[in-house]
């Protein structure tokens, strides 16, 4: 039996039909379906041990400050940092590099100074940079997107020089799928002596990422994508970064000691974490993380190729569709964004939903991309380790119907008129 | 729910063949409207005469119901008296919102399935959105405007 036919027993949700057929879920770059034993830690917290964190000295509050860290501690081995410090939990990947623009940002880029982005990049890695940008004077430049839907390193390198203070790049892109060539991106940004922050939820759920090998400064990253609750995830940075940086957010638990005038700020991460954190979403993302690391990333890896190299090849055969992104497996993730000539995404979206099939329609929260290839919306299909072939064929078969209900069969008008 | 509620015969015929499609210039009204939900785009364009609908075009793209929508309005408002066009909007959006019309709208009926898919009511409105902010920047004496369905019920 494959993986996804053996994990998919542990996932609840995908047990449910939708509008009368089992429900095929495709769209996990959206956000992920949660295993069993992330929905059970949760509720094992909630009743077991719910408490407020580093402040109780009464047994449970202990209990939940030591599953808050001892899950920081596991994010921090499972990220490949050097210390659980250097991960701050943050609500996803948006707030964790809104916490680097603003945090870092302000202090660090001036009028005049150039942080670089991609233009295949998720609204996320795009705002708060230009935020930032208007505030302190600061120009974006942007690595350009090639027809196949690779970065172009050439256009990349001549644009790097002496102003640029910050890389901020997509590790995987939510749309193209295209697995980009951090490692090289981050030697590059370093030579001209500029900061390299990642975008890597969408690649965090699907590879083993490892902070020191991809040479990152920062990496910002998603619980619910990678089987974890919403809410959860955070941000990986540097010690000696997080160290220089200025608070964040202020309140409570980020302190240690306030007075009317003036406040002195804990060490990293806590300096980061005001109030009181989303505990029991933080903690059970470490459940997620077991539950991933169970199954390994050479199977969970080995899987989503196989799906995804069949899912690129049943797309070619659906007559007037068109892939967006790498037509092979080679640094290509499984998102599968496709275009129909003469069905708008929305439309395809709503034929697949009374087939049961959820997949995402629109422009997934990156306009600049899709301009680029002269879009404004896509219809994508995403997998995670719990879909099979038979989704796929579930797919190709709706796109099929799609195409019969848009007029590419003679037979369409006798039938929905009649039925109109 | 049936798709065959909301992909009705004449719906898809206007979306396959837009009637009034395309440029009109010069116009007395060119209003661009927007759905930001799901980011269909329309241009509008209007020429007045004798206080008339003398002649409408539109141009954009989005899904089928938008377009669909966009199509039938313009055919539907060709000729019309601007007091009547006022009418048809008010009787056409009060039925996107489940009133019983109180004219006959013809084809426009079959716009009504779409009441069944909630999410996708603003994109059959849309046109009407952009027509009915056309004609009150045309009453104020100006040609061109911006309508979205944003703050429409």
């Amino acid at each position: 039996m494959d993986l996804g036919a053996r994990v998919r027993a542990d996932f609840p949700l995908l047990r449910h039909t939708m509008n009368g057929k089992p429900l095929v879920y495709l769209d996990s770059a959206a956000t992920s379906q949660k295993p069993r034993a992330v929905l059970d830690a949760l509720l094992e917290y909630y009743q077991d041990y719910n408490a407020n964190v580093h402040r109780g000295i009464y047994r449970i509050a202990e209990e939940a400050t030591a599953r808050y860290e001892g899950s920081r501690a596991k994010l921090a081995a499972f990220l490949g940092a050097s210390r659980p410090e250097e991960i701050v939990f943050t609500r996803g990947t948006t707030e964790a590099i809104n916490l680097v623009a603003s945090a870092w940002g302000r202090i660090n880029i001036q009028a005049g100074d150039e942080i670089v982005l991609s233009v295949m990049e998720h609204h996320s890695n795009i705002v708060p940079w230009q935020l930032l940008a208007a505030e302190r004077g600061a120009r974006l430049r942007y690595i350009p997107v090639t027809d196949d839907g690779r970065l172009d390193l050439v256009a990349y390198e001549r644009l790097l020089g002496p102003r640029t203070k910050l890389v901020s790049v997509t590790h995987q892109s939510n749309v193209l799928g295209t697995v980009n060539p951090i490692k090289l991106i981050a030697e590059r940004a370093h030579s001209v002596g500029a900061l390299m922050v990642i975008d890597a939820a969408q690649s965090v759920p699907h590879q083993a990422v490892n902070v020191s090998t991809l040479g990152a400064d920062a990496l910002a990253f998603s619980g619910h994508k990678m089987l974890g609750p919403t809410g959860s995830g955070g941000l990986w940075a540097r010690y000696d970064l997080l160290e220089a940086m200025p608070p964040y957010h202020g309140g409570g638990e980020m302190i240690t000691k306030v007075e009317l005038e003036r406040s002195t700020f804990k060490d990293p991460p806590h300096k980061f974490e005001a109030g009181t954190p989303n505990i029991a979403d933080n903690i059970v993302l470490g459940a997620a993380v077991d539950y991933l690391l169970g199954i390994g990333f050479d199977a969970i890896a080995a899987h989503e190729r196989d799906l995804t190299a069949y899912g690129l090849r049943r797309l070619r055969e659906v007559p007037g569709l068109t892939i967006l992104g790498p037509l092979d497996t080679v640094d290509r993730g499984g998102a599968l964004a496709f275009t129909m000539d003469v069905v708008h995404p929305h439309d395809i979206a709503q034929v697949l939903d009374q087939e049961g099939i959820a997949i995402r329609a629109g422009h997934h929260c990156a306009e600049p991309l899709h301009r680029r290839f002269g879009l404004a919306a896509s219809a994508r299909a995403s997998l995670q380790i719990y879909n099979t072939r038979d989704d796929i064929d579930a797919l190709i078969a709706g796109l099929h119907e799609v195409n019969r209900l848009f007029g590419r069969s003679p037979r369409v008008k006798e039938e929905v008129g009649g039925a109109g | 729910m049936a798709l065959d509620d909301l992909y009705r015969e004449v719906i898809l015929d206007h979306y396959m063949h837009p009637r009034n499609r395309g440029r009109l210039e010069p116009s007395d009204i060119a209003v661009e409207g927007a759905n930001p939900l799901c980011g269909d785009e329309l241009a509008l364009y209007v020429r007045v005469s004798d206080g008339r609908v003398a002649d409408v075009r539109f141009e954009g793209r989005g899904c089928s119901i938008s377009q669909a929508s966009a199509s039938m309005m313009t055919e539907a408002i060709k000729g019309k008296t601007i007091e009547d066009v006022h009418r048809l909007v008010t009787e056409f959006k009060g039925m996107m919102h489940g009133q019983e019309p109180a004219e006959d709208l013809g084809d426009l009926v079959a716009l009504q399935g779409v009441r069944k898919f909630p999410v996708r009511i603003k994109c059959a409105t849309l046109p009407w959105v952009a027509v009915e902010q056309g004609l009150a920047e045309h009453e104020a004496g100006r040609t061109a405007g911006k309508a979205t369905t944003e703050a429409e019920r």
